[in-house]
């Protein structure tokens, strides 16, 4: 299941919602990103301010829908989650959410991981950081393609 | 045709979406920006390294040498940089 979402969410009801009373499912992994400070260990205090994210609706929901269905055919995937919030966040607030369920541990681990790496690289989201000292847009990590070209 | 421009390059061209006919002498994606560079310096500045921009034809990623159609739906955005 896709969620593109303004608001926050509870993970542990995710989580719950996730197995649906399915026992066939004996595993479930989770990835959490939030909204972390800028790395500056110069400056003892907080950098960052807020950060925003902006999407590209249409686009991102087929993205999303196409990276979890390719989960599901590499690996024994029994229920799936992708939670990505858009608009206005603040230091600490949860911007992603990644759930897999399976039967055994290795299937959950490996999709959750895939799904990760690959909406890094494909999903149209753009971090605006709105700092003390001004607003920028946040730069592509060359270790993020990397991560994305393991699964090819 | 449609065309959308998010991040940054929204903010240079200082619009998200305008709609116009297709100029018959654009066919690829390459021929729209070099026609789009001509319309104003927010243009230039936003597609002053091509390289780096990345082009969708709706909904679906592809290269500068994608043919386009009227009814298109493109979108000109930065490198993506959700999770």
């Amino acid at each position: 299941m896709i969620k593109v979402q303004k608001e926050d969410f509870n993970i542990s009801e995710e989580i719950e919602s996730l197995t649906n009373g399915d026992s066939a499912i004996g595993a479930i992994s989770t990835f959490v990103g939030l909204v972390r400070d800028q790395d500056n260990s110069e400056v003892p205090t907080s950098v960052l301010k807020s950060m925003t994210l902006e999407h590209y609706p249409a686009m991102t929901e087929k993205k999303l829908l196409e990276i979890e269905t390719e989960a599901k055919s590499r690996w024994n995937i029994k229920s799936s989650l992708i939670i990505h919030r858009y608009g206005q966040l603040e230091l600490g607030e949860k911007i992603v959410f990644v759930a897999c369920a399976s039967s055994h541990r290795q299937d959950a681990f490996d999709a959750c991981n895939f799904l990760m790496d690959w909406l890094k690289t494909e999903a149209p989201f753009w971090k605006l950081e709105e700092t003390h000292s001004g607003n920028d847009w946040v730069d592509k990590r060359e270790s993020d393609d990397k991560a994305a070209e393991r699964w090819k | 045709m449609k065309i959308l421009y998010f991040a940054w390059l929204r903010q240079r061209i200082g619009t998200d979406t305008e709609e116009f006919v297709l100029p018959n002498e654009i066919e690829t994606v390459e021929d729209l920006i070099n026609w789009l560079i001509t319309r104003g310096s927010g243009y230039a500045d936003a597609f002053a390294k091509p390289e780096i921009i990345r082009a969708a034809v709706n909904l679906e990623y592809v290269s500068f040498d994608h043919s386009l159609d009227d009814e298109d739906e493109v979108a000109f955005f930065p490198p993506v940089t959700g999770g």
